[in-house]
């Protein structure tokens, strides 16, 4: 009998769970070290960050947002960037085909903060909306980093022609 | 004692509202779902107002394949979802005026075209579309009832 309410409760408590994690946000470990020096700022221990699916319910991204998105070479795979340019701006690019990029309707230009040591839209271009996953919040681990991450941009990152 | 009675019984109620709003959630998100088409750009294969029932499973796993009908969002709006053929996969060699006219498919992304093609806003006009936009694959055609019709090639 109570291995029956186990069940039970475990198939509706799943769900739950699910939901909560799909549309609140969920903790997830930062690899790699295109985002330092914000982001696994030396190479002995990684970072987990707080992904807030909340605040991107309506695709509102503003410059400077460190978001989470799929990537636009791997559908199977999570990449964790910086918004650099939205849409109708005109971004300045670090090595792509032109010079001046004009960021189409529904994109954005992400890049890693790691100028040089990372895949961003400077090799695969401005990404599209739809593929933004989450933004990341909070550093929650480990205790010491435990920080908020602000929206900011390098000077020099600006987007050289801004829309609003 | 009324009061109380009240208070576990709306206690109660938002509990199993709750867990059927979750319940519903997971299903539409990661197994099936119902869609409403609209538009011509489908035609003849899908009219406007027909309803579809599409599956999640085979774009999480990645089992998309040539002659699929998929939903995806829209590359250029991501609030909205447009429903298209797969007609090419990554290293396919397709048409198109965007980039160029010629081109392959590049990895990650799929050629999506309308069946109706003089009027279609597809992968011609705004070139591939990464994977990871496409929400689910059309199984099956549910209403009007009269046209009920398998729409996946299994």
């Amino acid at each position: 009998m109570w291995l029956r309410s186990v069940f039970k409760s475990v198939l509706l408590g799943v769900p739950i769970g699910i939901t909560f994690l799909d549309t609140i946000g969920y903790v997830a470990r930062v690899e790699g070290i295109s985002m330092q020096p914000v982001l696994n700022p030396d190479s002995k221990n990684t970072d987990y960050v707080f992904l807030s699916r909340w605040s991107v319910r309506d695709y509102d991204v503003r410059r400077g947002d460190v978001i989470s998105l799929v990537s636009p070479k791997d559908p199977n795979q999570k990449i964790i960037k910086r918004i650099v340019g939205l849409q109708g701006d005109v971004v300045t690019t670090l090595g792509y085909k032109s010079q001046y990029v004009r960021v189409p309707e529904g994109h954005c230009w992400v890049e890693g903060d790691h100028t040089g040591h990372t895949l961003d839209s400077n090799t695969f271009g401005p990404v599209s909306l739809g593929l933004v996953n989450a933004r990341a919040a909070y550093i929650v681990w480990p205790p010491s980093r435990w920080q908020r991450l602000e929206a900011k941009l390098p000077e020099n990152r600006k987007p050289f022609l801004a829309k609003q | 004692m009324a009061f109380m009675r009240f208070i576990g019984k709306t206690c109660g109620f938002i509990g199993y509202a709750l867990q059927t709003a979750c319940v519903t959630h997971c299903t539409f998100e990661y197994v099936g779902d119902f869609v409403m088409c609209s538009g011509p750009s489908m035609e003849p294969t899908l009219e406007t107002n027909n309803v579809l029932f599409t599956e999640h499973i085979s774009p999480r796993v990645n089992r998309l394949r040539r002659g699929d009908i998929v939903i995806s969002r829209s590359p250029s709006n991501p609030k909205q979802n447009i429903c298209k053929r797969i007609t090419g996969l990554p290293g396919d060699r397709v048409r198109g005026n965007y980039p160029k006219r010629n081109q392959v498919v590049p990895r990650g992304h799929v050629w999506l075209e309308g069946d109706n093609s003089g009027n279609s806003a597809d992968s011609r006009v705004y070139g591939p579309v990464p994977e990871g936009l496409i929400r689910s694959r059309v199984v099956c055609r549910v209403w009007p009832l009269d046209k009920i019709t398998l729409l996946s090639q299994y």
